[in-house]
């Protein structure tokens, strides 16, 4: 008998107990009761959501701007002048007006290698949601984000947050997320830089994660 | 015999300054714990959804481990099956071999410590890098893990300094500055990622309905591992199996408030298969039984099963905090280890942890997924009693007895304890518990593990304290 039969069999073997009828999974709007049902939406309104999101990502010690729409080339290069970074890599779909004069930009296109990547200042992407009470934002490898490796290499992530993509809780992301869960696309949660604190216990930013988070609200 | 004494004392002596630093953090995390819970106004109906999640899976876990074989195999992924440590570590082996390779990656695992993986491995010549700071120290140094909330903390920063220009080239001229040495861990590990071939890591859920894996972490090694390989190889129990994908969005609530207090930790990774240009291009998933299957036998006693290792249950229990742990006998420590040790054993190990326990009922109040771990506990003492010979009602004499004797003796009471703590040392390398706490610390602790015996006895505390 392989292994598989083996452990499904004894799976079976000590589930006797279970009507073969009882349904296999919990499910929320069939089975929540007043014990189980919990908050699935948030009430704030647009603007208290992105105060909120900015609060909570700064705590995790992200920085955290925000910039009308036709300003975000200028409030990228600010971003990049904070940390002496000249060359950002991109992916192949980043919008046009994210491009701030005075930066190098080079394409992930073909697909750099892994040592290139790493040699870049900081990666500049987009992002699928944000979630206002975590303070984290969600890569799905959709629109203007690129693949993983993109954000993880370079020592610095900028990131740009449309207004519209910040959500209250974790529940309503994970409704915004199940598309590209769905389709197999990866999924990245970030909350803040990378730390440690490992040496006499003083927190350092960043071991082998980015040490610099820029986050720049588009509203 | 002599030196090891030696080397204990050493131990203790030097722990002496550091041991302020511990006990800070491991108050401090308890009182961020309930800070960071007490923010959440529907943490309760969280806890139970997640119980009632939890139930149904385990209840019907044959259903979706297939469901997640289909999924995972459809999104270009390889299922293997294990139904024992041993299986599991010569598939990963071949899997390692097969790829060419005789190095992987690692991102620390409560699975693959549990299978002893890096021992196995290495007797076939492949060396398992862990990946995170705290390893890199003590692998480094050839030293042992001083305590689980921060394994590498009998090591200042001078001797790390002088650790790190011994050890990794090109260090000559570094300083003691935190953020200088973890800079040059950055830049050792950095080279051993990018060049990678095999990647191994554990998992903290994974989703039946869409194949996902998630693994949750702090550093970024995590990320490091699981993107950058050819080759991701992932062990998980199988009991870690979620039914759907909008399962996550409750235990990713509950789990990082839970383990290190924060709303959110600072990774987590989900990923399906292989995707094209982006990430490895090979995907295995092995599946391990290990006893869970034992423990899914006893109706009562199968909610053990539910645990999403956030160790919260550990660090407010009185009976681990006085005993320091030793007494759970190297596998899960704590009330968790109390219930799970024995049933995952069928009862050859382990068998006098249900009656380590005062019931006090703290444990069942923090767990994120609220298992009853009291109930469970009165259940296993009747079934040891009734199954196991030699117990048949000693089994409570006798571990109250040995509890008794070492209470009413200090100085007996507080040797046993050091000398446990220091037995313990090795096998918190590659048992089930060689994981610290992480948390205040901004560290880490489930794809890995649970804690091992607190560094601070009770009675050490308690004189501090005074
Ligand atoms: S049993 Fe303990 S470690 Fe497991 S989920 Fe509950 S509190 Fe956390």
């Amino acid at each position: 008998m392989s292994s598989r039969e083996l452990i499904l069999g004894r799976v079976r073997a000590a589930l006797a107990d279970v009507a073969d009828d009882e349904p296999a999974s919990w499910i929320y709007d069939r089975d929540a009761d007043e014990h189980s049902r919990y908050a699935r939406a948030g009430s704030r309104d647009p603007e208290a959501l992105a105060a909120l999101f900015a609060d909570r990502c700064g705590e995790y010690r992200a920085t955290v701007t925000r910039a009308e729409r036709a300003g975000l080339g200028p409030a990228i290069a600010a971003a990049c002048a904070r940390h002496g970074a000249s060359s950002l890599v991109v992916p192949t779909d980043l919008p046009e007006a994210w491009r701030a004069p005075g930066v190098e930009w080079r394409e992930d296109h073909p697909s750099l290698d892994v040592h290139a990547l790493s040699g870049f200042d900081g990666a500049l992407t987009g992002c699928a949601v944000a979630i206002a009470l975590t303070g984290t934002i969600v890569l799905d490898a959709g629109e203007a984000q690129g693949r993983r490796a993109l954000t993880l290499l370079p020592d610095l992530h900028i990131c740009v947050i449309g207004e519209e993509q910040i959500v209250e809780g974790v529940p309503e992301a994970f409704e915004r997320l199940a598309p590209a869960a769905r389709s197999g696309r990866p999924l990245t949660f970030i909350s803040g830089p990378s730390a440690t604190s490992d040496i006499e216990l003083k927190r350092v930013e960043g071991v082998h994660g980015p040490r610099r988070l820029e986050i720049v609200i588009a509203g | 015999m002599r030196n090891e004494f030696a080397e204990a004392a050493r131990h203790e002596v030097a722990n002496s300054q550091l041991r302020a630093n511990i006990r800070n953090a491991t108050h401090t995390i308890r009182a961020k714990r309930e800070e960071a819970v007490a923010e959440v106004p529907d943490w309760e109906q969280l806890r139970e959804a997640g119980r009632r999640i939890k139930e149904r899976t385990m209840r019907n876990l044959d259903r979706h481990l297939e469901q997640l074989e289909r999924s995972v195999t459809a999104a270009g992924g390889v299922v293997h099956w294990a139904t024992e440590a041993a299986d599991a570590n010569r598939i990963v082996g071949d899997l390692i071999v097969g790829a060419g390779a005789r190095e992987a990656v690692k991102v620390k695992s409560l699975a693959t410590d549990e299978i002893g993986l890096n021992r196995a491995l290495a007797a076939r010549g492949i060396e398992a890098r862990e990946t995170d700071l705290a390893e890199l120290i003590v692998q480094l140094g050839e030293d042992r893990p001083s305590h689980i909330l921060v394994p590498a903390i009998h090591r200042n920063r001078g001797e790390i300094r002088e650790l790190f220009r011994r050890t990794l080239p090109g260090n000559e001229q570094l300083t003691d500055d935190p953020a200088e040495l973890a800079e040059a861990a950055r830049r050792f590990l950095r080279e051993k990622f990018l060049s990678a071939k095999v990647g191994v890591s554990g998992a903290n859920f994974a989703v039946a309905e869409t194949g996902t894996i998630c693994i949750l972490e702090s550093e970024g090694n995590g990320r490091m591992c699981t993107t950058l390989p050819e080759v991701l190889i992932t062990v998980m129990g199988i009991e870690k199996v979620l039914p759907r994908f909008a399962d996550l969005e409750v235990m990713l609530q509950l789990l990082p408030r839970s383990s290190t207090a924060e709303r959110m930790n600072p990774y987590t990774s989900l990923w399906t298969g292989v995707t094209p240009e982006d990430g490895p291009r090979e995907f295995h998933l092995v599946l391990l039984d290990g006893g869970r299957t034992k423990v899914l036998g006893d109706a009562d006693g199968r909610a053990a099963l539910h645990c999403i290792r956030c160790s919260a249950c550990l660090n407010v229990c009185p009976v681990y905090e006085r005993t320091g742990g030793h007494a759970y006998e190297s596998t899960y420590p704590g009330p968790i280890g109390a219930i799970l040790t024995p049933q995952l054993t069928g009862f050859t190990q382990g068998n006098s942890l249900p009656w380590a326990s005062s019931l006090c009922g703290a444990c069942y109040e923090v767990c994120p997924v609220k298992i009853d771990i009291p109930s469970i506990l009165i259940h296993l003492r009747s079934r040891i009693n009734r199954e196991v010979d030699g117990y048949g009602g000693g089994g409570e004499r006798l571990a109250m007895g040995l509890l008794a004797r070492a209470f009413a003796r200090p100085g007996r009471y507080e040797r046993a304890q050091r000398f446990g703590r220091w037995l313990s040392r090795p096998l918190t390398r590659e048992g089930w518990i060689s994981r610290r706490l992480p948390g205040a610390l901004g560290r880490w602790t489930d794809v890995r593990d649970l804690p091992a015996p607190s560094a601070e006895t009770f009675r050490e505390w308690w004189a501090q304290r005074r």
